[in-house]
């Protein structure tokens, strides 16, 4: 692999990840992240629909007219999505289900349209491809965590083994019911964009002002 | 280049939609066959979940043996052989103007507008005659109608588990109607205080001191709309317009 490829495949995943850097993607690492087997499938999801998206857009790139440049991704997008949905619903019934209304949010899903957009337009087909799986695994990398977490002190569980033994079977654990619910994502990928930048300076911004010299509270003696 | 000239801008546009549409469609026709087949075991599956006899590692097809499906006429509230069990398919009649009455407002609580006359029923038969009946249900919630199942006891009074297998409520708010703990609440709970259809879900937690606790279920959190959803269905179709009439005549022993 040379090492271009290597790093249109890897960078997205600490170095320009979309949801920790690029911020985008975030409503669904906040729904799906409850339980493990549901972030994998939709990780899944994501990568496919992104890798092909990024694929098929960056086939046509020389012949889509720039007026209408944006519906034409969003079609190739959610026919996209709306295969995987058929896909999903036939051979993962019961996931398809707990997923419901996430998989067509996939069409949304910032990330894909990002990619279409800003890579697979200016670049040729294999590094779009390949940009497109790397994105999928930066978004897949952060999900993952997520689910890792929250599965685990949320409900003592991981993909539906009993890790720590929740007190209404018998056990110790008092599961964290914070941790089920929507908004703890936010903290957790809070925490993470912060771990990622300790390592990673240069991802930290510019503050927006700096406070002027003269009107900072003056030392007391 | 010649690409942003209104002549390509519509070539393009049509030739995408052609492709994309040939590609959805082929999808949706090709994989039908296994989405129905999946459909059907999940009903089949839900139907024994709801009557508490799912068995896991069993193959569904083999436990569902135990279920016999019959037709009610829900206006006399009798079996019928008015239409072939096998071949009636209760979602198709509720939009059918043959097979179903259009609900005035005060009479749909449910939000279903149409109710369909005929309705199929399933039921777990041993030694001393029905031990479960499984009656179909559905109501509008949230953002879509659920479709579930509830049983009841042999006395046609006790509730002995309720599913849904289709719903598109909100995943982790109103969509926990599949948690199962939530449905474990509903095992044991009666329907009816006398004449009275009494069942309900209420807000927030059920206090079990007092003696209307046997008939109400807990609320879920954060899922207000989908609770009153499911309240409003269940008093829907336990009530007169519902099988109301067809348990009665049950209980009497003349259905």
């Amino acid at each position: 692999m040379s090492s271009k490829t290597k790093d249109t495949l890897f960078d997205p995943v600490f170095k320009n990840n979309p949801i920790a850097l690029q911020i985008l993607g975030i409503c669904s690492a906040l729904a799906v992240t409850s339980s493990l087997s549901v972030s994998l499938v939709m990780c899944a999801a994501l990568t496919a629909v992104c890798a092909f998206a990024n694929l098929f857009v960056s086939l046509v790139r020389n012949h889509i007219p720039g007026s209408i440049r944006i519906i034409v991704q969003m079609t190739i997008i959610a026919s996209l999505v709306i295969v995987v949905d058929q896909i999903l619903q036939a051979f993962s019934y019961q996931i398809s289900k707990t997923l419901s209304v996430f998989v067509g949010l996939i069409i949304t899903n910032c990330i894909v349209m990002g990619r279409a957009e800003a890579f697979a337009m200016k670049n040729p087909p294999l590094p779009s491809f390949i940009d497109g799986i790397g994105n999928g695994l930066g978004y897949s990398f952060i999900l993952i965590v997520l689910a890792v977490i929250r599965e685990l002190f949320g409900s003592g569980k991981l993909l539906g083994y009993e890790i720590f033994v929740t007190v209404n079977n018998g056990g110790w654990y008092v599961p964290n019911g914070m941790m089920l619910l929507p908004p703890i994502a936010f903290f957790l990928i809070g925490l993470i964009i912060w771990a990622i930048r300790q390592k990673h300076k240069d991802q930290v911004e510019e503050p927006e002002f700096k406070m002027a010299k003269n009107s900072a509270p003056a030392e007391v003696a | 280049m010649a690409k942003d000239t209104v002549k390509h801008t519509i070539l393009v546009a049509l030739i995408l939609c052609l492709v994309c549409s040939v590609v959805v469609s082929g999808a949706a026709v090709g994989l039908r066959d296994m989405q129905k087949a999946n459909k059907e075991e999940d009903k089949k599956g839900n139907i024994l979940k709801a009557a508490g006899l799912y068995q896991e590692g069993v193959s569904i097809d083999e436990q569902f043996k135990t279920v016999t499906a019959k037709v009610v006429d829900l206006s006399t509230g009798r079996f019928t052989d008015a239409v072939d069990v096998a071949s009636f398919d209760q979602r198709k009649a509720s939009k059918d103007p043959a097979l179903s009455d259009k609900l005035s407002a005060d009479q749909d609580i449910a939000k279903i507008g149409r109710k369909e006359k005929y309705a199929t029923v399933y039921m777990v038969e041993g030694d001393n005659g029905i031990e479960k009946m499984i009656l179909p249900i559905k109501g509008y919630a949230l953002w879509s109608t659920l479709y579930g199942f509830v049983a009841l006891e042999g006395d046609f009074n006790t509730v002995a588990g309720l599913g849904f297998y289709e719903h598109k409520e909100t995943p982790g708010l109103g969509g926990e109607v599949d948690n199962p703990s939530w449905k474990a609440l509903w095992v044991g709970k009666q329907i009816y205080n006398g004449d009275q259809t009494a069942i309900s879900v209420i807000k927030g937690a059920v206090d079990n001191s007092k003696p209307e606790a046997l008939y109400q279920v807990d609320g879920l959190s954060g899922a207000t709309l989908t609770s009153k959803g499911v309240h409003n269905l269940m008093q829907f179709w336990m009530g007169d317009s519902g099988f109301a009439p067809f348990l009665a005549n049950l209980k009497a022993g003349e259905a």
